[in-house]
């Protein structure tokens, strides 16, 4: 099953008469259970790609269609709930709120789907407990080590159970020991059967997932399985 | 309870939780000035006034005022009147004041020319002085010499806006003594009638009907001037706690009383001019309140605005996880509501516990006036809502501003 497809993406910033071409015609699809590494060097435009078909950003043209629906007739805040009920999200530079408790960020996500706190709290601390953080939950990420910032992100971006989790660079701000103990989560949780998208710049990670794709110049160069 | 309000709630509350210290005093400190500027600044302005009021009423009118008919020379029947007030339950004090007008005297004795000789009109009073200080407490008034007895004769209290010492003004129609003081011989003259009286004591007030009087004795002035019938010119009626004047003053006329006299509550009896001087204070109290919530809620859109401009990522990375912009919009509005609800709890503290008894006890001393500070709990409830309301909006629009950009350009900072 296809959970994403993508036709013809094209992505240009405007900065006032200058336009910049980032991706010029991607096509592209995504299987259920799939670990893609989306690879390339700076400004081939990885990470725009990334942000278009995970629903983050909005294409100049082209067609997206996640779980055989066009994103292109979704609202703003349809997008959000798609988000929120399908997709999870971990970023480079770990993105957790700073006034929340890892406990609190990786809970907010399931109240918002309707659970009670007791049982988003509950269901938090369950998924801390998976990344290995069953010892920090009432600290704030600025109590936190780079690492175990970066778990809790992975533990937020796990916890409401995603179809598709989309990685930006998730181990480029860490050390090497810190890093690899996350491509392990990454390992196991898609052993488990979780589809993950990861962008990425390093060959060593890139060798944990079935299928690498590579951009250049926003078009892709090749995409193969390994 | 709508999840976004559940949700919106939850982060309004650790972000205060969490938010600096220092921050959340300066915000909550600016809401407490804008707060008390808006009560304080009207409250002030109208308590102007209102100690006027006030103080025409403790000191002069008291509850109930009672005069002489139009066209008539005093309150006909006043022993009859005063009976009737005297068995009403709800009198509790009442003091009958015998008045005329006449001219005062001094240096009489050493001027060579009549043209020489300081003289003043006035207002002569004759009082019981014991009945006048349980009614209006005048005594405290004297501020030199001493207060009247009831068998003082020749003997009189004089107002200090008679005298040039306490008011020195000099204007066309208008002139006061100079060179008075107590125990000093002055001549009064009632009609026909001139007295050479001594000057007991000296009452200064700012209550302009107890400063521009000469008093006497009531039981002398009522020879003086030949009121064998003892029919008096006002009565001040101070009635106990509870009741209302307004009833009284129509149990009064009910029982006669407005045959031979007009019967005025305090409120009646105000001069128009204070009532509409009342109205234009409360008016301008409220355009510089209004400049001052103009300012509050501008000071508090950029305060939101800055706080919500330095954590768009966070707002970015909320829509990013799936929080729908309205859960971030109530979280804001809680904010705000939580500084709003902070400055006008201790602005209410401060007025209520500190502001308003401490101006009780020391009013602010205005030329016609003892100041005091007006803060009815209706009005201050409204400044409060107004307060309030004005502060979710100034915390709602930086907020919207913020959640309608992109999500992507707000997690990565592009403009």
């Amino acid at each position: 099953m296809e959970l994403i497809k993508v036709k013809n993406l094209v992505k240009t910033f405007q900065n006032g008469d200058k336009e910049t071409h980032v991706l010029k015609g991607i096509d592209f699809s995504c299987g259920d259970g799939e670990f893609i590494a989306i690879m390339g060097r700076s400004g081939a435009g990885k990470s725009t790609f990334m942000y278009q078909i995970s629903l983050l950003d909005e294409p100049t043209s082209g067609e997206i269609v996640v779980f055989d629906k066009n994103t292109h007739s979704m609202t703003s805040e349809e997008k959000t709930k798609f988000r929120l009920n399908k997709l999870g999200y971990v970023f480079q530079d770990y993105a957790l709120l700073p006034d929340l408790t890892a406990v609190e960020n990786v809970a907010v996500p399931l109240m918002m789907q309707g659970k009670s706190k007791r049982e988003a709290y509950i269901e938090a601390k369950v998924a801390l407990e998976l990344v290995g953080l069953g010892h920090r939950f009432d600290n704030l990420p600025s109590q936190m080590s780079g690492g175990e910032q970066q778990r809790t992100s992975i533990a937020r971006a796990l916890a409401h159970k995603p179809r598709i989790l989309f990685a930006d660079e998730p181990t480029a701000n860490l050390d090497n020991e810190s890093s690899k103990t996350i491509m392990e989560l990454f390992k196991q949780v898609h052993d488990s059967g979780q589809t993950i998208i990861m962008v990425t710049h390093e060959e060593e990670y890139s060798k944990l997932a079935k299928r690498v794709i590579r951009l250049d110049d926003g078009r892709i160069i090749s995409d193969q399985r390994q | 309870m709508p999840q976004f309000i559940r949700i919106g709630f939850f982060l309004a509350l650790r972000q205060v939780r969490r938010a600096s210290k220092w921050t959340t005093s300066l915000i909550i400190f600016v809401m407490t000035l804008t707060f008390l500027n808006l009560v304080v600044v009207s409250g002030i302005l109208v308590g102007l006034i209102e100690g006027a009021v006030e103080a025409n009423k403790t000191y002069y009118t008291s509850d109930i005022i009672i005069s002489k008919l139009e066209k008539k020379d005093y309150i006909e029947q006043s022993p009859l009147v005063l009976n009737i007030i005297r068995s009403m339950p709800e009198a509790e004090e009442v003091s009958a004041r015998y008045i005329e007008s006449g001219r005062v005297e001094a240096n009489y004795k050493s001027a060579a020319k009549e043209e020489e000789i300081d003289s003043a009109g006035g207002t002569f009073a004759g009082i019981d002085p014991v009945a006048e200080e349980r009614l209006t407490g005048i005594s405290r008034f004297v501020i030199e010499g001493e207060y009247l007895e009831p068998d003082d004769y020749d003997q009189v209290l004089v107002g200090a806006y008679l005298l040039k010492k306490y008011f020195p003004v000099e204007s066309p129609g208008f002139s006061t003594l100079d060179n008075v003081e107590v125990g000093d011989k002055i001549r009064v003259t009632l009609g026909d009638i001139t007295r050479e009286v001594r000057v007991k004591g000296i009452v200064k007030s700012k209550v302009d009907e107890l400063a521009y009087r000469v008093y006497f004795v009531d039981r002398q002035f009522r020879d003086l001037i030949g009121r064998s019938d003892y029919n008096v010119d006002e009565i001040s009626v101070k009635i106990r706690e509870g009741s209302d004047a307004l009833d009284v003053k129509e149990a009064l006329l009910r029982a006669g009383v407005g045959r031979y006299a007009r019967v005025q509550t305090f409120e009646d009896a105000q001069p128009k001019f204070l009532k509409d001087i009342k109205a234009t204070f409360a008016l301008l109290g409220n355009m510089i309140s209004s400049i001052g919530l103009a300012v509050a809620s501008i000071t508090i859109f950029i305060v939101i605005f800055i706080n919500a401009i330095t954590r768009r990522k966070f707002i970015g990375i909320l829509k990013g996880i799936g929080i729908s912009g309205r859960t971030i919009e109530v979280s804001y509005i809680f904010q705000s509501f939580f500084y709003a609800i902070c400055g006008s709890a201790i602005g209410l503290a401060l007025l209520y516990g500190f502001l308003q008894p401490y101006i009780a006890a020391h009013p602010i001393n205005f030329p016609f006036s003892d100041g005091i500070l007006v803060a009815p709990a209706l009005g201050t409830t409204v400044k409060v809502a107004i307060l309030v309301f004005t502060t979710i909006i100034a915390g709602y629009i930086p907020a919207r501003m913020i959640v309608r950009k992109n999500t992507l350009d707000s997690i990565l900072g592009r403009n």
